[in-house]
């Protein structure tokens, strides 16, 4: 399959790009790692009318851990290096789990998190993550940088709340408010094919109890799923065979699951449940051994 | 166009974006222009006429068409040809040398790694990234770094044992004890 026709810009800088987006008028897209974008054009589900090919703006290739304790991952950052990334191994688990489980190797060494962000893609393994990390989009346009949660990001399946002249430059991830915890854990038919579904869980833990929790779900819904009423559970009662229960099935009561090839809808729910279940447990038992 | 339609002069032709690109394949820098929606894999196959890039599924999932872009793997029917101007290509081609096979392939040979052989050279250059970055990979290691690459004929056994193959002819002291 060809994709249609497009024009082909490779800007050198951030600027350069925002240039040619807001000449394009909404006719332009970015290309990053182009693991969703390139299939879709070949599908003819997208066809912009020019590609503003970021991949040769070196200052987007980076993630780091900043002063604060925030981390940030640059617009051209690729799955594959987060996989390998020490900085995640040492200081943020439900990313690091998450790396190595995004689509299959050989995809992993092209495509980016903030991609798969832009993506919008409600069975986005990123999106759940970053939502349950409380994470912003930044988003650089023709008169500097915006925030954008990553909740108010995705706007709908497969759109973002990008302006047309602007590029997602960064993916941020709050300071944590004690011991980031956390994991993620999907069902996949085969490697590469998206989530049956997919539970994300963060916490910060301080004096033993949950100073933040965050829990996320992919593929349940019409869009990733926060979900809050579990999340609020941990915080108020923090982590025991009751809470994590109780937190589980509030998890699985947010999913909005259909029944599909993948599987029922109330299969779905309960790999929700079993999931989120799962890596609070191990959480809790970790820390247990640890006092 | 803010209408429909444009009233343009009779003679206008419509102007097919294209690009000069330079690819080192192989280690020899090729050149061609090309239409910039071109895939990699059509320059490979149709341009440079390098045709054990197989064409698979055509739809990002079974690795068939794996080659090595600057060191690492990638599917070459989601890269854009243009997107490799300036870069370095390995195909399967570039394995073996004049006279002898690539110890990888040596592998596929003698532990019959692959049966109608379509997904072998996408396997083989996986193969080739995972040793180049981990000589001596255990079994998980292995499939784990293979897991991109479907075959289906299902010989993923006599996969594992070709690369594990490989990995001791291309490092003699490690592996003793996979050797039995």
């Amino acid at each position: 399959m060809y994709p249609p026709r497009f024009e082909y810009e490779a800007p050198d800088t951030v600027a350069e790009a925002v240039g040619l987006l807001a000449e394009g008028h909404g006719s332009a897209k970015v290309l990053a790692g182009g693991q969703s974008l390139i299939p879709m054009m070949k599908t003819r589900f997208a066809s912009p009318e020019m590609l503003v090919d970021i991949n040769g703006i070196s200052d987007l290739e980076y993630h780091r851990r900043d002063a604060d304790g925030s981390i940030r991952v640059g617009a051209l950052c690729r799955h594959a290096t987060l996989e390998q990334s020490q900085v995640l191994a040492d200081h943020q688990p439900t990313m690091a789990a998450a790396s190595a489980l995004v689509a299959d190797p050989i995809v992993r060494n092209r495509g980016t998190l903030v991609g798969s962000l832009c993506h919008a893609d409600p069975q986005g393994d990123w999106a759940a993550v970053m939502a349950s990390l409380g994470a912003s989009v930044i988003a650089q346009g023709p008169t500097g940088e915006r925030v954008i949660p990553v909740q108010e990001f995705a706007v709908g399946p497969f759109q973002n709340a990008l302006a047309y002249d602007e590029i997602a430059v960064a993916a941020v991830v709050p300071p944590p408010k004690g011991k980031p915890e956390g994991g993620y854990l999907k069902m996949e038919r085969r490697v590469g094919d998206f989530a049956t579904a997919g539970v994300a869980v963060s916490l910060d833990r301080s004096a033993g109890g949950v100073a933040r929790a965050g829990i996320a779900l992919t593929g349940v819904g019409p869009r990733t799923i926060v979900a809050e009423e579990a999340a609020a559970i941990l915080v108020e009662r923090g982590l025991d065979p009751d809470s994590i229960a109780e937190a589980a099935r509030a998890a699985a009561g947010a999913a909005q699951p259909k029944t599909d090839h993948r599987g029922t809808a109330e299969y779905k729910r309960h790999l929700v449940e079993v999931f989120t279940s799962r890596i609070l447990k191990r959480i809790a038992g970790s820390s247990e051994e640890a006092a | 166009m803010g209408s429909l339609f444009e009233v343009v002069p009779a003679d206008t032709q419509d102007e097919v974006p294209r690009r000069r690109v330079t690819v080192t394949v192989n280690g020899t820098p090729m050149s061609a222009v090309i239409e910039t929606r071109l895939l990699l894999v059509h320059l490979l196959r149709q341009a440079f006429k390098l045709t054990g890039t197989h064409m698979g599924c055509d739809t990002t999932h079974c690795g068939a068409c794996t080659v090595l872009f600057d060191g690492k793997p990638v599917k070459s029917c989601t890269m854009l040809a243009v997107q490799a101007d300036g870069h370095e290509i390995t195909t399967v081609e570039g394995l073996a040398g004049p006279s002898e096979l690539h110890p990888i392939q040596e592998g596929f040979k003698e532990e019959h790694g692959l049966q109608c052989g379509f997904c072998t050279p996408g396997m083989m250059l996986s193969a080739k990234a995972l040793l180049d970055r981990n000589p001596d990979p255990d079994e998980d290691e292995i499939r784990w770094a293979l897991s991109g690459n479907l075959c289906r004929c299902t010989g993923y056994q006599n996969i594992v044992k070709s690369v594990q193959w490989a990995a001791r002819k291309m490092n003699p002291q490690q592996g003793q004890e996979v050797s039995e």
